[in-house]
């Protein structure tokens, strides 16, 4: 059981939660993440990255954006109620050192797990370059967080509505034609972007990191829901990562396998939307 | 094989019985020889293939007083000697024969904690049944004595009259012992321990206690309730239990007695990621480890669809590989999920699967289509990267090789393919990566698996393990025999601790 501490909406479908887990706040490292289920007979395990921990208050901070049925009823739950079942801090943390110039590249909702990683490389003396990117104005988070902590920083929108109109990608190989090169990139969010934050790199040579989020369930390494193919190796992403080599993981492999639930996925959640407009309607 | 009602095995054997009750203090070697073999009720092939519940329904009491008037009750107890736990099964058998469940019950509880899940899921043709002398006189393991029904029967009766006792547990010792993982070997450690008094403390990973009881063996084969009661006795016996808790990240292994204050550890964490083929299109979607299939539909119950938010992917034509209990899980659960087809595909002969027997016999009763002496080459997917077939190849049987068996040798150009939207990978786990990742003193022997002494002791200090962890992937009695071994070596341990502490 762990109690929901503090909430906000950080955008239409995207929220932040502190949740009380005092011992995940005190074990958690940069690049974990957490699972957690709504419910403890029916529910799904959802797994999320940890975007912060607050070992005084024992705290742990999600970021989530709704995108189905167990999302939706996620947000819904206000501060005071109980989330049934969180366990982590799960996967590897990441490997934090001093590399020297570090771009940080973080899409939507990816913009949370980035932000921890940042915030570690910048502690470690590196010089870090923030890009940011999202569909819309609408959808950039954590903007202020990630200005405070960069070197260097960048935000931009597909659709131009806020920042540099363009993808991410673009600034990205702007900052690789550089010279010096950027020692390293770290790239998180949805997986064509990350796919294509690899791209664009592995013509220059530049280590690019990326946290992927695939289909899980135990989160222990029991399942094997989880597996990706990583150069010639079959990892899994729960014990082996989350973060691996951009550039020698299959993203198409990878994302064909997201999609393996898509369509019951959308009919439970129009089930679940349906029903709940009748229960609205009952009870008007 | 025929399928008889329940309803007539149990008249047949009320029949039966008047007979044999008469006499039961003067049947000769040859009188019980006579007595017919029960068979176990089940239900419907066409009925349970559709459903959750229990396959094996169990016995009647007159089904099982005539099984267990069968038993020679010989001087020299082959059962015995082949049972892990060594229970005194001509005994509680010759309880049985004259009513006396409440005794039988006694002697089994004497050398096993958890007669409810042994006598449902221990593969006792090749255990207690297999040197049966019963079995052996007319040729035929399957005619052997029941033991594996019996046991169930009085561990069944037991519950059925809501008086299961509560072991008594010696006064408090003050030591504090902690068990990593609910599963079958963690259960034992964590009774045993408690027994003599000390504090004991179960962790468990998932939301839900007994691992691979409750998401690796499906409902069908055992009920959650049968663990739910197993799991009420440590609770009645004051043991604690701590759910999402993942030891060696949400708590070092070692801060467990560093921080923590426990006197000793017990890893049973249990099986670990699930072994592939390594065949081309293994990472297709559709492509499952069973230990994944399976956990979606026993713990997160997928099953109950509708209600469970824990989606399973929708299978119309499944092939199933390997020829163990789990493959045999799997294939019976696709069934019942819907599917239409059920391949399991193994590469021997149905004599050399490792499946329990009656688990086979049940697959083939619901429709389970077997191809043996085949094995999978690649599997092959349609635009979309989802699997739409799978090519075989075929095998045949060479000649013996040094340990006697027939090694199954590969028919060139054999290939053929076949129809599936699904593959279900069943042919073993590895090791479970968290504990060494996390405790880099830990011995591991080079597949991962921890390195333990006959006391089950690990190469840290005050830290045992035991079960599938040190085993690779075996069976749930033999972890309930390493269980009760490293529980052993744990108390004498702290009783020690406790002797020094006096002086």
């Amino acid at each position: 059981m762990s109690k929901i501490l503090f909430k906000k909406q950080l955008s239409k479908d995207v929220f932040l939660m502190r949740l009380h887990a005092p011992l995940i706040a005190e074990e958690r490292a940069a690049g974990q993440f957490i699972i957690l289920q709504i419910n403890d007979d029916y529910g799904e395990r959802i797994p999320l990255t940890i975007a912060d921990a607050d070992n005084k208050e024992g705290s742990i901070t999600i970021i989530f954006q709704v995108v189905g049925k167990s999302t939706l009823q996620l947000s819904e739950k206000n501060v005071g109620d109980e989330i049934p079942a969180l366990v982590g801090p799960l996967g590897r943390p990441t490997h934090i050192e001093k590399f020297g110039t570090v771009v940080c590249v973080g899409g939507g909702i990816g913009v949370a797990p980035l932000h921890p990683i940042a915030e570690a490389l910048k502690h470690a003396g590196n010089n870090v370059i923030t890009i940011i990117g999202a569909r819309n104005k609408e959808l950039i988070i954590l903007e202020d967080e990630m200005k405070n902590i960069a070197d260097e920083f960048i935000v931009c929108t597909d659709d131009g509505s806020y920042g540099r109109k363009s993808l991410v990608t673009e600034p990205l190989k702007e900052i690789c034609e550089r010279s010096p090169k950027p020692d390293m990139v770290i790239a998180i969010g949805p997986p064509i972007m990350m796919k294509f934050c690899s791209e664009t790199t592995r013509p220059y040579g530049v280590f690019t990191q990326v946290s992927l989020n695939t289909i899980m369930v135990d989160g222990t390494g029991m399942c094997g829901g989880c597996r990706v193919n990583v150069g010639k190796d079959v990892k899994f992403v729960c014990v082996d990562g989350p973060e691996f080599d951009g550039h020698k993981v299959d993203f198409d492999n990878m994302m064909a396998r997201l999609n393996s639930y898509k369509e019951l996925e959308r009919e439970s959640h129009s089930c679940y939307l349906e029903q709940e407009i009748k229960n609205k309607e009952a009870l008007q | 094989m025929s399928h008889m009602t329940p309803e007539q095995l149990s008249e047949n054997a009320k029949q039966l019985i008047v007979d044999y009750l008469s006499k039961i203090d003067e049947l000769k070697t040859k009188d019980r020889m006579k007595i017919p073999a029960q068979e176990m009720p089940a239900q419907d092939p066409e009925i349970r293939s559709h459903n959750l519940d229990e396959v094996a329904l169990g016995y009647t009491m007159e089904q099982a007083r005539i099984e267990a008037m069968r038993c020679l009750q010989c001087v020299k107890k082959n059962c015995v000697d082949d049972c892990p736990v060594k229970i005194d099964i001509p005994r509680f058998i010759d309880h049985i024969a004259h009513g006396k469940i409440d005794e039988a019950v006694g002697v089994i509880k004497e050398a096993s904690l958890l007669p409810a899940i042994c006598g449902r899921v221990c593969p006792q043709e090749t255990q207690c049944q297999s040197n049966c002398t019963v079995g052996k006189a007319l040729k035929d393991v399957d005619k052997s004595i029941a033991i594996g029904r019996l046991e169930r029967f009085v561990a069944d009766w037991e519950r059925a009259t809501g008086k299961i006792a509560i072991p008594d547990i010696k006064p408090e010792t003050g030591k504090k012992v902690a068990v990593v993982g609910s599963g079958p070997a963690g259960l034992v450690v964590a009774a045993d321990c408690r027994r003599e008094g000390h504090h004991v403390t179960i962790f468990e990973a998932f939301h839900k206690l007994g691992g691979v009881l409750r998401y690796g063996i499906p409902e069908f084969r055992l009920p959650n309730d049968i663990i739910d009661k197993e799991i009420e006795t440590l609770t009645a016996m004051g043991v604690e239990f701590k759910t999402n808790f993942v030891v060696g990240r949400t708590r070092k292994l070692t801060d467990l007695i560093d921080k923590d204050g426990y006197n000793a550890v017990f890893v049973g964490t249990g099986a670990g990621l699930p072994m592939f083929m390594g065949i081309e299109g293994e990472n297709l979607v559709g492509v499952f480890a069973a230990n994944e299939y399976l956990t979606r539909a026993n713990l997160m119950r997928a099953f109950e669809k509708g209600k469970a938010d824990t989606p399973i992917y929708p299978s119309k034509k499944v092939a199933v590989l390997g020829g163990g209990n789990v493959a045999m899980d799997a294939a019976r659960m696709a069934k019942r999920l819907g599917a239409e087809k059920v391949y399991v595909v193994y590469r021997r002969t149905e004599v050399e699967m490792p499946a329990r027997r009656e688990e086979v016999l049940h697959a083939k009763e619901e429709g389970i289509e077997f191809l043996f002496l085949q094995n999978a080459k690649r599997v092959i997917g349609n635009e979309k990267g989802r699997v739409k077939e799978m090519e075989c190849v075929r095998y045949e049987l060479g000649e013996p090789d040094a340990s006697g068996r027939r090694r199954p040798v590969l028919i060139p150009n054999s290939e053929f393919t076949l129809e599936v939207d699904t593959v279900i990978v069943a042919i073993g786990n590895g090791s479970n990566p968290l504990i060494s990742q996390t405790t880099p003193q830990m011995n591991v022997n080079k597949w991962g698996n921890i390195i333990v002494d006959e006391t089950q002791k690990t190469s840290v200090d005050r830290i045992f393990a035991g079960g599938d962890i040190v085993l690779g992937a075996a069976t749930v009695i033999l972890a309930m025999g390493e269980g009760r071994r490293a529980a052993a070596s744990i108390n004498k341990m702290l009783a020690e601790e406790i002797e020094k502490q006096k002086l």
